[in-house]
């Protein structure tokens, strides 16, 4: 177990490099672009080019470059942005992850819960009129663009609504939980909900499949022959292995969303997450400020699926060998 | 009379049985949602198919055209399309809202005066032609490579599969974002293959390469099994060349996972296409899909919000369309699933 631990965080490791190698060649040899070109905007002439290149190291090899690049960021952590000079990536980026974590840790309580008693509900319900209302939301859930809903929530609790019903709504923004937890809980409310929306139906169609076909296993079978009540045998015995995969797939979602896959939740929000940061830096072409968020968020998705793999092992032993 | 090799050679049941295409078809048109989902589908193509209809016989404008001092008649009465802003720094503008009137602003005007039900069905077109190209190419590709990496099996299997977990590991949207940023500005030249920047065939190839490891792992997974079963093995032991084999034999047992793929890929690809449009680094304008539109909505989302609202709803519609679509053809090709417990 141990050693397929180590092996694990070994390749998890190596795709990490990989990833910050890939980036790296994305903005910096892809054909045809220059990045001094377009830190020293339209119509720059060839002498201030070659200034730029100089000054932000871009005449030297790209080895080299990727080398001073990876020390400034990881080992020096001192690499500068290339727009707003003197503001450093590494304290940006330290800054802004407590206001994702917040997002999403506050969105993964809601849709775990509701996921969970709705999935639940729905294996208990089978057959019912519950089946194809759980099947809408599940498909609900996936095929609401994020930021549109995003939007729309906006729309009805600043504009629309927000003279009767949404009155308590606070304008969008973040407030910092050591600051005001209450106002903390508030600002974030319907980011939470918005974004705990596109995931709930999913899982509880997920569930509802497993607890399904848990219901029909041997097991289950001894445990009513054993007399066991029905409710019990729902919680204690069918749900218990069901949520071994919705945890697996939980952990992945979780480390996406935490690397960056709640962006546009940020941006729509306003919240000043890692999201929004990767956001301003993509709209400004601040590669250094990019090449550090992708490596944070990478780090989050590549960690998390190794978590997750040995969670599995740990569960099932045959998966140590696959 | 017919001859005892007549006889022999198709059995009476044999001739009558349908075969598991057929099957399947008859099994999805027996899924009622599925077919209204299709229907729901069949209605929003053609109706983004008949965009130029519209534009140029009823509503006699284009998607492009702004209309900045243009008036328009609602109920009798001349009004502007484009109405000063009177609030705050009397900067911007309030463009007309929705007329109900098919012909002229059905749905109002964006801040340049454009009509968005006419850009809105343009947009659906522009929307639907990425969604459906990049999901076929990625499922091809992944299709490919996942049969490749499968059969193939030693060094070529490690090296796909290790460029698949970067892919993978990699969070999609930064990816897409991350290539998108790059490519608008120049253009992609890869060897014989040039795209150029503004081409609509350039979120395309990025929506479809970031969604390869999605197709191609499942794909090499099943073919990992396939390789082992005894028709492989005879095919391979009668001296058949690895191509043939992957091609006669392999293919047609891992066609209907790509088949089952195909909807929920194009789904995938749409939503994608659109936040990536949304961040501007998708469609480019002057080009509407229903993403831009949405961001073209954004500023006038507490005074105009049918702008933003409308287009979200087709997306809405149609990825929901083609995922139970998508369910219901995985029920009809794998009825396994169906018995597992998938709701």
């Amino acid at each position: 177990m141990l050693y397929f631990a180590l092996r694990r965080f070994l390749s998890a490791l190596l795709v990490m490099f990989s990833i910050s190698v890939l980036v790296f060649l994305i903005f910096f040899a892809t054909p045809g672009v220059d990045p001094a070109a377009r830190i020293a905007g339209r119509n720059a002439d060839p002498a201030t080019l070659a200034q730029v290149r100089h000054s932000f190291g871009l005449d030297r090899p790209l080895p080299v470059r990727y080398l001073l690049m990876m020390r400034h960021l990881l080992i020096d952590r001192d690499l500068e942005s290339f727009v707003n000079r003197g503001s450093k990536v590494v304290p940006q980026i330290v800054q802004a992850m407590p206001v994702t974590l917040s997002l999403v840790i506050g969105a993964a309580v809601i849709w775990m819960t509701v996921g969970i008693l709705m999935g639940t509900a729905a294996a208990a319900l089978r057959g019912t009129a519950a089946d194809p209302v759980i099947m809408l939301v599940g498909v609900v859930g996936v095929s609401l663009p994020a930021y549109w809903l995003g939007e729309v929530v906006n729309l009805l609790t600043q504009k629309r609504l927000h003279d009767s019903v949404f009155s308590w709504v606070p304008p969008p923004g973040y407030v910092e939980l050591g600051q005001d937890p209450g106002q903390w809980a508030l600002h974030l409310l319907f980011p939470w909900l918005t974004l705990a929306l596109l995931y709930a139906g999913i899982y509880a169609r997920l569930l509802r499949g497993e607890v399904v076909s848990a219901l029909n296993e041997d097991y289950v079978r001894t445990a009513r022959a054993k007399g066991l009540s029905e409710r019990r045998i729902l919680v204690r015995h069918a749900l218990r292995c069901s949520l071994i995969p919705i945890v697996s797939l939980f952990g992945l979602d979780f480390g996406a969303l935490v690397g960056g896959a709640a962006l546009l939740t940020e941006v729509v929000f306003g919240l000043p997450g890692v999201g929004k940061l990767t956001f301003d830096a993509l709209q400004n072409l601040d590669l250094p400020v990019i090449m550090g968020t992708v490596l944070y968020a990478a780090f989050f998705v590549v960690l998390a699926n190794a978590l997750v793999d040995i969670l599995y092992a740990r569960l099932d032993p045959r998966a140590r060998h696959a | 009379m017919s001859t005892l090799t007549d006889q022999l050679a198709v059995p009476e049941a044999r001739r009558r049985s349908p075969g598991p295409w057929r099957t399947a078809a008859a099994d999805l048109s027996r899924n009622r949602s599925a077919v209204a989902a299709a229907l729901v589908l069949l209605v929003v193509v053609t109706v983004a198919l008949l965009a130029p209809l519209y534009a140029d016989h009823i509503a006699h404008t284009n998607p492009f055209q702004s209309h900045v001092s243009g008036t328009t008649v609602v109920d009798g009465r001349t009004v502007p399309v484009l109405t000063p802003s009177s609030t705050g720094l009397g900067l911007g503008v309030t463009p007309i809202g929705p007329t109900w009137d098919f012909g002229h602003y059905f749905l109002g005007a964006d801040n340049q005066g454009r009509d968005v039900m006419a850009r809105l069905l343009y947009g659906g077109r522009t929307s639907l032609f990425i969604g459906v190209t990049a999901a076929l190419l990625c499922c091809v590709v992944g299709t490919a490579v996942g049969v490749v990496a499968g059969y193939a099996g030693g060094v070529v299997d490690s090296v796909i599969s290790r460029v698949l977990d970067v892919i993978w590991a990699f969070p999609v949207y930064l990816l897409a974002i991350c290539l998108s940023v790059v490519l608008l500005t120049d253009g992609l030249s890869l060897g014989p293959v040039t795209v150029e920047a503004g081409s609509l065939w350039l979120p395309v190839v990025i929506i479809a390469a970031i969604y390869v490891p999605y197709v191609a792992r499942p794909m090499r997974g099943q073919v990992l099994v396939l390789r082992n079963k005894e028709f492989i093995q005879a095919s391979i032991g009668s001296g058949a060349p690895a191509l043939r084999v992957m091609r006669r034999e392999v293919l047609p047992n891992v066609l209907p996972t790509a088949i089952v793929f195909l909807p929920l890929m194009t789904a995938l690809a749409m939503l994608t296409e659109s936040a990536l449009s949304f961040l501007s680094v998708g469609v480019q304008p002057p080009d509407a899909s229903w993403g831009t539109i949405i961001e073209d909505g954004l500023g006038l989302l507490y005074t105009r919000p049918t702008v933003t609202i409308a287009p979200g709803l087709l997306i809405a519609l149609t990825t929901a369309a083609l995922n139970v679509l998508g369910d219901g053809v995985r029920d009809a090709l794998d009825p396994s699933a169906r018995l597992r417990g998938g709701v």
